[in-house]
Parts: structure tokens; C-alpha cells; sequence
């Protein structure tokens, strides 16, 4: 399952709230990813998600695998709203 | 021999040297064939670097606090990042590298990537994943790095650099002082060492190379002084002098919890000048009774873009949260004259200090005087905020600052964002706000005299200009007249006048201030508890005696002897 996001926020996907989406994405057992820029990368490392460069006005795609793929992504999107991400 | 340094972090130590240099790992490229008892090795490695840094996230937080523990959450972070760690495991199954050799290309790997950002935040993380490599190594290769925390005797730390994990452990009683080969006054090692109060020497470069492991050496950390190998006089000149600053250290200490009040009982506000957040562990050990002045271009310099609305917020917030019953005046922006920003390029001037600057330039640029004014609103819910609009010139320039504040605070109303009720003032810099104090005080909160600034528009003079330095003149009558219509205007209007410049933590000039009527007086950190001492042994209304006899003089000599003499006869000097 994947889902599409802009990133709203003037500094990008700054360091605080990539922290805690890779922390949080950890958390379950499913391969997850983040894709930017032709590159698809594990988000459970915060040093990938980080090496990204994520900017302003970007589209960023989030893939989850495996069982209950719905909920993951709800809970990581829920941390890219409350950030004001997206 | 004597070498020249950054002086960051006042005192005096005499003591060995311990030079603390990098290991450098001798990593073998061997191969292996046991892949699977590598990639134990490695996962051993990890929990072992990983109980280390919990131990420092744990006594940092007790020694220092939770913001400067947060480095060491990052570091953990790292530690288990799980792409670096599957990164090297697939280097050990089908490369066949030994887990060293794999660890330590991968961590290169990303240190490369981390170096080469344009974000000087991300940039710096390069220095994170160096450190919590290098800890990981040295558990891969069983090799034990030198620890400063295991010191017993006394010793001064030489030094490259110091990195977090080297300063979290120190022990106060052995290290006595620390000297690096790079740094200035803002450089982690310098703002730790005044925070530990340790006296400190940066940027003193080559030093490793010119002194020996165990050579007695002095340094001063308010000059910058280091001393090889003294003689026996320097030793018990030093010796005098440490003793010195530890008695005087111990009776400011007295003045730290105690209201400012002179001896008969008139209370003034002595605050602190702050340039970030990270100032307010030391204008809190200095027993301030407010912010007079966080300059805030700071933020703007220190970083690449314009910092954005939440960036600012947050700042503001951390200085307001650690002071929330005490005033904090926070300054909006303040750039061009001798301060210029990449991001934000202002065509050559022929007078860039009569120039594009402050809140000429904010007016202009509405879009970044609006992201500044709305995180400072936001910010406000969290302590009693004031704000200062720099380079106040014309009435038309307060009115027209005041209505883009209201407009923020519209906007934030619309979108349901809470914000207090905050005062706003300006500064006093330019003569003609000085001259028509009356009626800006109807208009204001507050006033902050910037001595700097009105002194070089007062007498016309430069003040990077070397060759008319000398019209550099505090005590210039002149000036002290222009004050003086400014202490009384605001007070006429039952509102108050502060000052932030040099001039307010000068030990001649405050009680003249004082006399004058001054309310807030605003200096460095270090100066509050000297200048608190001070007051505590004067008369408010002998000094308005002596601050009037100083107006009716001709001269900045002439006011400077007279004071000098009078403090000297009083025994105050």
C-alpha cells in the first residue's frame, strides 16, 4: 500500500518530526519506505530519511508492506499532520 | 613561551598538560569466513556504545539538563539506526569484510553524504555520526579509547576539539581547564566550559604539536593566555591571581539570589544581554533579574535560510520558558550595517551604518518583519514578553511597526492561535528618537538606550573606523544630557527606560546611570553580580548629586576623573 503527500512545511521534512516518523515506523514489523526523488529508501533510518533533503513543495511517497498497512500509515500520517508537514 | 588563544571561560588554572589526542584505528581490509561471528561482533559492539551513551543521556540530564542531553538521544539514535547496521551486515555476508572494515565504510558513507548537505543543521550531524562511529569501532576492535571521565589527578585538557561525549563525564575536581586548536566564543567547547566554570583557551592552534604530555602550563580564560613551562615568579603571579579571581567569584557568588538595591533601598533591574537560548544557563547563574536584550540576528546568521516561523518560535520560547516571571525584551531583527546575511543580499553602500538596516529593512521586507512578529506572538503564552523595534528614527517608523504587529496578531486571532498581550518599546539609538522622547513615550511600553549606536550618531564617528576611535565617548556630557531627556520623558508618561549597550555594565558609568534615573540596566552575564555588588554600597540620591554636577561639565575626561576620584574616595574602585 502507498500513499502520496506534499510537504507543506518551509523547511522540509525538518529533523525533529523525521525523528519521530522513523522511530514510530520502527515501532512495526512491516518493510516501509519512504520515496523522494527517484530514490526509495527505508524509513525506518533516520539517517536515510535525513539524507533525503526533503524541501518545501516536494511530493513524497510512503509504501508499507504486509498486514494491517491501513493502520501504519494512518499512524504515520497522523505525525505528518500534526507537524504540519502536509 | 606564551601562545595567544581565544579567551571562553574566565579563570585561572595551573596544572599539567593532558593532551587528548584522536585515536586513529588501525582497521585490517582482511577478510572473513565466519560472517555470522562477525555480525555478532558487531551487534555487541552496538548494545555495548549503546549502554555507554544511555549512561551519559542519564548524567547529562542530571548535570546539565534535558537540552543538553539531547544531543546524546541523537547519538542513540544513530547507534541503532537499522539501515546503517543492514548496510553492514550485507557488507560482511557477501563481501566478506571483517565487521570493522564494513562498519567503518558504511558510517564513512554517510558521514560523505551528511558533509556535503547545504543545511548547516544536517551538516553538523556529520560530527554525530563520527562520534558514535568512532564509539562503536573501538568496541568492534577492542580498543579503549582514552576517557577523560577516568582523569584522577590534576590536568588542563589540550585539544583539537572537544566533542559532546568527550565533556559530558569531565570530573571539576581534576580538570582544571581546557585548551583547543579550533573554536571561538559560541563553539561547544567554550559553551561548556562556562557552563562547567572551568576556565577555557580556544583556537590556539598548533599547541598540540609544541607542548609535551605532562609540561606544566597556565592559561587565563579571560585573556587568552597560555603559558608552557612558566618560571617560578610567573607560577606564584598566577598563583595570586587564581586566588584572586576564586575570592572574588565567591563573594559575587553572596550577590547571586539577592534583589539589586542601593543603600537606601532603591531597587533597578539589572538584566542580561543574550544572543540564543543557549545563554540562559549562565545568565541564570549570574542571578539576572530579566532579558534587557536577546538579540536575535543570531538565528539569522547562524543559519543558511531565513529561519522559518516555527524555528523562531521555538527559540523564543526556550529563553521565555526559563525565565516565565521575569521581563525578556526581545529585539526584532537587526541586520545590515556591519551585519550581512547571504540569504538576504543588500547592495553595497557607501554608509552601510546611515544605511538599509534594522527596521528600515523590516518595513521593507514586510514577508520576513511578519514571520518574526508572529513566532514572537506565538511565543508569548510562555512569559512576559517585550518587544524592541531597533533604529527607531521617525514616529512614522513606530506607527507603521505597530500596524503590521496588529496585522499579525489579526492573522493568528483568524486562525484560532492563542497569543498574550505583549509591550512594545524601542530603542533609543538615534538622536532624534533621544530628542523627541516625550512623545514617543506616549506611544511605548518601554525605552533601551543602545549606547553603541547613539554614541556614534551622536558624535558623527564610525565605530569600526579605528581613526576616530577616539570619539568614542561614554562619559561625553553630551550624551549623558541626551540620556537624561530620555530617562525623564518616559517617566514623565509613567513608563520605564532601560539600556542595553556596553556602557551599562561599565563599572564608572552605571552610577552615574543610576543617578540619572536609569531603570534597567542590561550587560553581559558576567558583569550583573560586579555591577549588583557595586550598587549595593551606594546612595541612589548621593549619585543623582554627583550624576548632575556631571552634566554641567565639558568633557568626557573631565567626567571620567571626577568619578574615578569619587568612587576611589568612597572606597567603591
Amino acid at each position: 500500500m502507498e500513499k502520496e503527500y506534499k510537504i507543506i512545511d518551509e523547511a522540509g521534512l525538518h529533523a525533529r518530526p523525521a525523528s519521530i516518523l522513523s522511530q514510530t515506523a520502527s515501532k512495526y514489523p512491516n518493510s516501509i519506505f519512504i520515496e523522494f526523488n527517484g530514490k526509495k529508501l527505508n524509513l525506518k533510518s533516520i539517517l536515510m530519511v535525513m539524507s533525503l533533503g526533503v524541501t518545501q513543495n516536494s511530493t513524497i511517497k510512503i509504501h508499507v508492506d504486509g498486514d494491517d498497512a491501513e493502520t501504519v500509515i494512518n499512524s504515520l500520517e497522523k505525525i505528518l499532520v500534526e507537524h504540519k508537514l502536509v | 613561551m606564551i601562545f595567544k588563544g581565544i579567551g571562553a571561560s574566565n579563570g585561572i588554572a595551573i596544572a599539567k598538560a593532558y593532551k587528548y589526542e584522536e585515536v586513529i584505528f588501525d582497521i585490517s581490509d582482511s577478510l572473513i569466513e565466519d560472517a555470522l561471528g562477525e555480525v555478532e561482533k558487531l551487534e555487541s559492539a552496538i548494545i555495548k556504545s549503546v549502554e555507554e551513551i544511555d549512561k551519559m543521556i542519564e548524567k547529562t540530564q542530571k548535570s546539565l539538563g534535558d537540552d543538553h542531553a539531547a544531543i546524546f538521544v541523537a547519538h542513540k539514535q544513530i547507534a541503532i539506526d537499522s539501515e546503517m547496521k543492514n548496510q553492514v551486515v550485507e557488507l560482511i555476508n557477501n563481501n566478506h569484510y571483517n565487521s570493522a572494515y564494513a562498519y567503518n565504510q558504511v558510517s564513512q558513507s554517510f558521514i560523505d553524504i551528511f558533509e556535503s548537505m547545504d543545511d548547516a543543521y544536517l551538516k553538523e550531524r556529520a560530527i554525530d555520526i563520527r562520534d558514535v562511529s568512532k564509539r562503536v569501532l573501538s568496541h568492534i576492535l577492542n580498543i579503549k579509547l582514552p576517557n577523560l571521565s577516568e582523569i584522577d589527578e590534576e590536568v588542563i585538557i589540550l585539544a583539537n576539539d572537544l566533542t559532546p561525549s568527550d565533556t559530558s563525564a569531565l570530573d571539576k575536581r581534576f580538570i582544571k581547564g581546557f585548551v583547543t586548536q579550533i573554536g571561538g566564543r559560541t563553539s561547544h567547547t567554550a559553551i561548556m566550559a562556562r557552563s562547567m566554570e572551568i576556565p577555557a583557551v580556544v583556537g590556539v592552534r598548533e599547541i598540540l604539536n609544541r607542548v609535551n604530555d605532562s609540561s606544566l602550563i597556565i592559561i587565563d580564560g579571560s585573556t587568552g593566555d597560555v603559558f608552557i613551562e612558566p618560571g617560578q615568579k610567573q607560577q606564584d603571579l598566577y598563583q595570586r591571581k587564581h586566588q584572586e579571581f576564586l575570592a572574588e567569584v565567591e563573594m559575587l557568588k553572596m550577590f547571586k539570589d539577592k534583589e539589586t538595591l542601593t543603600i537606601d533601598n532603591v531597587h533597578v533591574e539589572l538584566a542580561a544581554n543574550i544572543g540564543s537560548p543557549k545563554d540562559m544557563d549562565a545568565t541564570l547563574n549570574n542571578g539576572a533579574e530579566g532579558i534587557g536584550l536577546y538579540r536575535t540576528e543570531f538565528l539569522y546568521m547562524d543559519s543558511l535560510t531565513a529561519p522559518t516561523e516555527e524555528e523562531q518560535f521555538i527559540s523564543y520560547k526556550q529563553v521565555l520558558e526559563k525565565m516565565p516571571d521575569k521581563r525578556v525584551v526581545i529585539r526584532t531583527l537587526d541586520i545590515g550595517g556591519d551585519k550581512k546575511l547571504d540569504y538576504l543580499p543588500i547592495d553595497e553602500e557607501a554608509n552601510p551604518f546611515l544605511g538599509y538596516r534594522a527596521i528600515r529593512l523590516c518595513l521593507d521586507r514586510i514577508e520576513i518583519f511578519k514571520t518574526q512578529l508572529r513566532a514572537l506572538l506565538k511565543a508569548s503564552i510562555y512569559g512576559n514578553l517585550h518587544i524592541m523595534f531597533p533604529m527607531i528614527a521617525t514616529m512614522q517608523e513606530l506607527i507603521d511597526a505597530k500596524k503590521v504587529l496588529e496585522e499579525c496578531k489579526n492573522e493568528l486571532t483568524s486562525e484560532g492561535i492563542k497569543y498574550d498581550d505583549v509591550k512594545i518599546g524601542i530603542m533609543i539609538e538615534i538622536p532624534s528618537a533621544a530628542i523627541l522622547a516625550d512623545k514617543f513615550a506616549k506611544e511605548v511600553d518601554f525605552f533601551s538606550i543602545g549606547t553603541n549606536d547613539l554614541i556614534q550618531y551622536t558624535f558623527a564617528a564610525d565605530r569600526m573606523n579605528q581613526l576616530v576611535s577616539y570619539l568614542y565617548q561614554p562619559y561625553n556630557p553630551s550624551l549623558l544630557r541626551l540620556i537624561k531627556m530620555v530617562i525623564d520623558a518616559s517617566h514623565k508618561e509613567g513608563i520605564w527606560t532601560g539600556m542595553c549597550g556596553e556602557m551599562a555594565g561599565d563599572l564608572v558609568a552605571a552610577p552615574i546611570l543610576l543617578g540619572l534615573g536609569l531603570d534597567e540596566f542590561s550587560m553581559s552575564a558576567t558583569s550583573i553580580l560586579k555591577v549588583r555588588k557595586l550598587f549595593s554600597k551606594l546612595s541612589k540620591q548621593e549619585m543623582e548629586v554627583f550624576a548632575n554636577k556631571c552634566l554641567e561639565m565639558s568633557s568626557n575626561e573631565e567626567v571620567h576623573n571626577y568619578m574615578l576620584e569619587i568612587l576611589k574616595r568612597e572606597g567603591k574602585d
